[in-house]
């Protein structure tokens, strides 16, 4: 009976795929595919820590981001130039700034006496930095100098793309480490508000620091795990197979392009999925599941609590990385500027609640319907406002505002989606077992 | 025998959907009388008193407060029908001055308090010192004493105490029982429930001795003492 | 001589303006705390809320300014405030009664109210820019300073100056009102007391006849007036602009918790001490050194110790030492 109406639910959601298809594009609709299947990735991460662990992280964007960056340092070509201006340099500089840090934690940890651990921490964190910086700002000037208009940063190592999707998950894991050490076992909104900061952090570095991935200058033109369209467009036998479906070899090529994305992105779903659901039916799973419920009973029974969250927080936030290098894949440029957190953090909550925290099909699905709507709200109230509004003069003003306001329906239309499903339905559409 | 001004009458009952803690208990007191409900661990001595406050579900019996029945009220509509209620834990706001205390506790109230502010600080002379030192900075006596002055804020017609000497040392728990008489002494009726069942039924005018939610023995405080059947099994002979 | 100059580039460029979104926050975090005290949860939708009580008064402003009415040198946006304050107070009352209400009453745990207010924040985010969009909005008028660059240096004969803009003083002035007014309220007045009884032991005050749908809508209206206020005062010193109030929940949540979450003098204290921090941090300092220190010792740098982009890590960075100290805050809060 359940699984019946599950599976109808995802019925349904090809369902309005295919429509959109017939109705505006088969090109949009390959699109809408694409973006829910990475939406669906980054909701099964998002349920693994709040559905499977109780964890509340709001940092969802700072991961994904994160990702995007290692699609950016694996696949570009490295700048030669830049790496001998001073590429060695920053990276020593960093290691400087880790060995402080590291310096410091080792301080902290050996003098206990209040007093002279403060101080003690206070003079090596602040003579560190200004060494940090004093070895740091030179070579960053240095780097970003090179050929600014084109590059100005370090590059990457010019491997295909495609490593940079284990490599974003990487990335994230290692940030969800320190978050972690520091965070986890702080109350729940605690958490939140740590995540959301350390994730407004990373999109700060990111947009400031040039020599990394060229600030808001962005990277454009990534190099890509499927053939490019103008190379198809000008392959005879593709075009000669695209005529033979009755389609120009433009449309085809587009296509061509987003079903094969569609498929590799599938493939890295239906691992994930997978994973996850034979580690929710392990005895860890279980026992994540035992120390949501009932923390203090867990601890209890000599679980350590804060070592399984920090372990579950990692592996969460390893998967939003993973989507978040697919996403960068996808679009072919890093836009740091584009990050922001409702569209990146809250939304995929939304997806995770919809679906159903706690079953990961039900974060699948979210991902899916969620992403949907995004999408196609506005163009459906863009069609309500014709409607209403039909009566009106063409330069009528009230009529020019809805219409230009129509962006921000589809805000309206997440918020109460998110409270409809909270108040009548709070354990969402295909519920935990 | 004429009707107790407060009675819990033959009682029956639990928490929420949950079993029967309660069995055809009966709890009763009169003006200017201290009744304490004694008894061992687990025999539902506190779940007594919350059920005549009216805090669990009662399936028989009824809850008479001068003749009136308010076995369907909320706690909190029978605080405003004169029934004083200091809880066991908890039972003061700490972050308020000892004087915003007592304010609260007569917040129903629309009348001049301060007469009664003055008799609580009569009662509780260490309170007055102390009126301006946020309560939960005071010691666990004193934290006692906010807690029953708060509750005799609203001039309750009758005061009942969930273990007030649960936590205190043995001279402080004398001297809050000095101060409990005093309370009665003034026509109040208390009703309370106390662990340390010897003391108590020394003050005792009536004692009541619960065992698995039952009434075991019945009696004044002195026979109830004197009672080696009741000796033996809970006052440790 | 040299001294004062320094003293006056540090006025101008670090205390003033510091002291001004100081305030801001302070009043921010000031709602923040009272919702988590009385209500239990941290509010995410609070930086929407400040958002649609600016765009209340924005739209006023103009409204009055389209009529010809204006408040002389004073903004006319401080006249538009009371209307702004019933129209943010009707939104989360109502609010309130759809929405948290339902939760209450199920005694829901803190964190399903958390993303509840998610759910808010999105509808109040998208409700302000269909409204009036996304973009910047400046609201100001009247007198633009109190003492101008120039003004000063006339004054005063020195080679450095410093402003004072109406916002600024205003600002302070407001809020300084606002906290007395507040803090009269809680300490004073019965339904002050009542609510400080409800946040600190919510049985006790049920059975003290206390009664909670009128503290939790007293509080509603209370942060509904901090919210609205803070934000205009924000605005005016600044501009209004959705995306920026929506971010101003980091730092306003940093306040409150590096103050301790559920104390209103902690909410003050935190608001001026991420203020002042970020804006030290993130400042230039060779203006002020160059006066300070010998001339052999000028410093070649700018002196800055982050670039003003990193503003963000500033206020998490002191959020983060705080927790891992002293969890409670400054001024001891809910820890629970």
């Amino acid at each position: 009976m359940d699984q019946t109406r599950n599976i109808l639910y995802f019925v349904a959601i090809a369902a309005l795929i295919i429509i959109t298809g017939m109705v505006q594009s088969w090109n949009s609709a390959l699109l809408i595919l694409n973006m829910g299947l990475i939406s669906a990735v980054m909701a099964l991460g998002v349920n693994l820590q709040w559905g499977f662990a109780g964890l509340f992280n709001v940092g969802v964007m700072g991961f994904v981001a994160l990702g995007g960056l290692a699609a950016v340092l694996v696949s570009t070509d490295p700048v030669s130039a830049a790496w001998s201006a001073g590429g060695l340099r920053i990276l020593f500089a960093l290691a400087v700034g880790a060995g402080i840090i590291g310096v410091t934690i080792i301080a902290y940890r050996r003098i206990t006496a209040a007093r002279p651990r403060v101080i003690a921490i206070v003079t090596i964190l602040g003579l560190g930095f200004f060494l940090y910086r004093a070895l740091l700002d030179p070579a960053v000037q240095a780097v970003e100098a090179v050929n600014p208009a084109l590059q100005g940063n370090l590059g990457g190592l010019g491997l295909p793309i495609i490593l940079a999707w284990p490599v974003g998950g990487l990335f994230a894991a290692g940030a969800a480490w320190i978050i972690g050490k520091a965070a986890l076992g702080l109350r729940s909104d605690y958490l939140a508000i740590a995540t959301l900061g350390i994730s407004e952090i990373i999109i700060a570095i990111l947009k400031n620091e040039d020599w990394l991935a060229r600030g808001v200058k962005n990277v454009i033109g990534l190099n890509r795990p499927v053939p490019k369209e103008i190379d198809l467009q000008e392959s005879a036998e593709f075009v000669e197979r695209a005529s033979g479906l009755g389609l120009d070899p433009v449309t085809a090529s587009a296509l061509f392009v987003k079903l094969n994305y569609a498929l590799l992105f599938s493939v890295v779903l239906i691992i994930l999925l997978i994973m996850a659901q034979l580690s929710l039916k392990s005895p860890w799973g279980r026992m994540m599941r035992a120390i949501r419920d009932n923390e203090t009973a867990a601890a209890a029974m000599g679980k350590n609590v804060t070592n399984r969250h920090l372990q579950i927080f990692i592996l969460g936030s390893a998967i939003c990385g993973i989507a978040g290098a697919m996403m960068t894949t996808l679009d072919g440029q890093l836009t740091p500027g584009s990050y922001q957190p409702l569209r990146f953090t809250f939304l995929i909550w939304v997806m995770v609640i919809v679906g159903g925290s706690g079953n990961n099909f039900g974060a699948v699905l979210g991902g899916f319907l969620i992403w949907f709507l995004w999408v196609q709200v506005e163009p459906m109230s863009q069609y309500l406002v014709t409607l209403l509004t039909a009566g009106m003069a063409e330069d009528n003003a009230v009529r020019l505002h809805m219409m230009e306001s129509v962006a921000y329906t589809r805000l309206l239309t997440m918020g109460l989606v998110l409270l409809l499903v909270l108040r009548f339905s709070p354990r969402g559409l295909i519920p935990e077992k | 025998m004429a009707e107790p001004f407060l009675i819990g009458d033959a009682m029956t009952g639990g928490y929420g959907a949950g079993p029967d803690i309660l069995h055809s208990c009966t709890i009763a007191v009169d003006p200017g009388q201290i009744a304490v409900i004694v008894g061992p661990n687990g025999a539902g001595k506190s779940t007594g008193m919350k059920a005549v406050f009216g805090m669990l579900n009662l399936r028989k019996g009824s809850v008479r407060l001068g003749g009136e029945d308010i076995t369907h009220l909320t706690p909190q509509e029978r605080v405003v029908k004169g029934m004083g209620f200091v809880p066991q834990t908890q039972n003061i706001f700490t972050s308020m001055s000892v004087e915003e205390n007592l304010e609260m506790g007569a917040f129903i109230r629309r009348d001049d308090i301060r007469e009664t502010m003055e008799q609580v600080y009569d009662l509780f002379p260490i309170l007055r010192d102390k009126r301006h030192q946020a309560a939960g900075e005071l010691s666990g006596g004193q934290r006692q004493q906010v807690a029953v002055g708060r509750a005799l804020m609203t001039k309750p017609k009758v005061l009942m105490l969930d273990e007030p000497t649960a936590g205190v040392s043995p001279i402080v728990m004398d001297e809050l029982f000095d101060r409990i008489i005093e309370v009665a002494r003034t026509g109040i009726p208390i009703l309370m429930v106390e662990q340390n069942a010897r003391q108590a039924l020394q003050i005792a005018d009536r004692g009541y001795v619960l065992v698995q939610g039952r009434n075991a023995y019945t009696g004044s405080g002195q026979e109830l003492l004197a009672d080696p059947e009741v000796r033996k099994s809970f006052l440790g002979g | 001589m040299d001294f004062i100059n320094g003293l006056v580039v540090l006025m101008n460029f670090v205390l003033i303006p510091a002291t001004a979104y100081g305030a801001q926050l302070a009043l921010g975090a000031l709602g923040v705390t009272l919702i988590y005290g009385i209500l239990r949860f941290s509010n995410f939708a609070h930086g929407d809320t400040m958002a649609f009580g600016t765009m209340i008064t924005v739209l006023v402003t103009w409204w009055f300014q389209s009529m010809g009415i204006s408040f002389g040198p004073l903004p006319t946006a401080l006249l538009a405030l009371p209307f702004s304050i019933a129209a943010t107070a009707a939104l989360v009352l109502l609010t309130d009664r759809g929405v948290y209400q339902f939760y209450r009453a199920q005694k829901a745990k803190p964190v399903i109210l958390v993303i509840v207010s998610m759910g808010v924040m999105f509808v109040m985010n998208g409700v302000v820019r269909i409204i009036i969009g996304v973009d910047d909005q400046r609201f100001s008028d009247g007198e633009r300073f109190i003492f101008s660059v120039r003004e000063f240096k006339a004054a005063s004969g020195l080679r450095e100056g410093m402003a004072l803009k109406t916002t600024q003083g205003i600002t302070v002035i407001t809020a300084l009102i606002v906290v007395i007014a507040l803090f009269w309220f809680l300490n004073k007045t019965r339904t002050g007391k009542s609510m400080r009884a409800y946040a600190d032991n919510e049985d006790l005050a049920l059975l003290s006849g206390i009664n909670p749908e009128r503290v939790v809508a007293v509080t509603w209206i209370i942060v509904a007036a901090l919210a609205t206020i803070a934000g205009v005062l924000y605005g005016l010193d600044k501009s209004f602009k959705p995306f920026t109030y929506f971010q101003l929940l980091l730092p306003i949540f940093a306040s409150a918790i590096v103050g301790g979450l559920g104390s209103p003098l902690g909410a003050i204290a935190g608001g001026f001490v991420v203020a002042y921090s970020e804006v030290t941090i993130t400042y230039a300092w060779k203006k002020v050194l160059k006066y300070w220190m010998p001339e052999s010792l000028e410093p070649s740098t700018l002196m800055q110790l982050l670039s003003t982009e990193y503003k963000f890590a500033v206020s998490f960075m002191i959020l983060i030492v705080v927790l891992l100290f002293r969890p409670t805050g400054l001024f001891k809060g809910k820890a629970y």
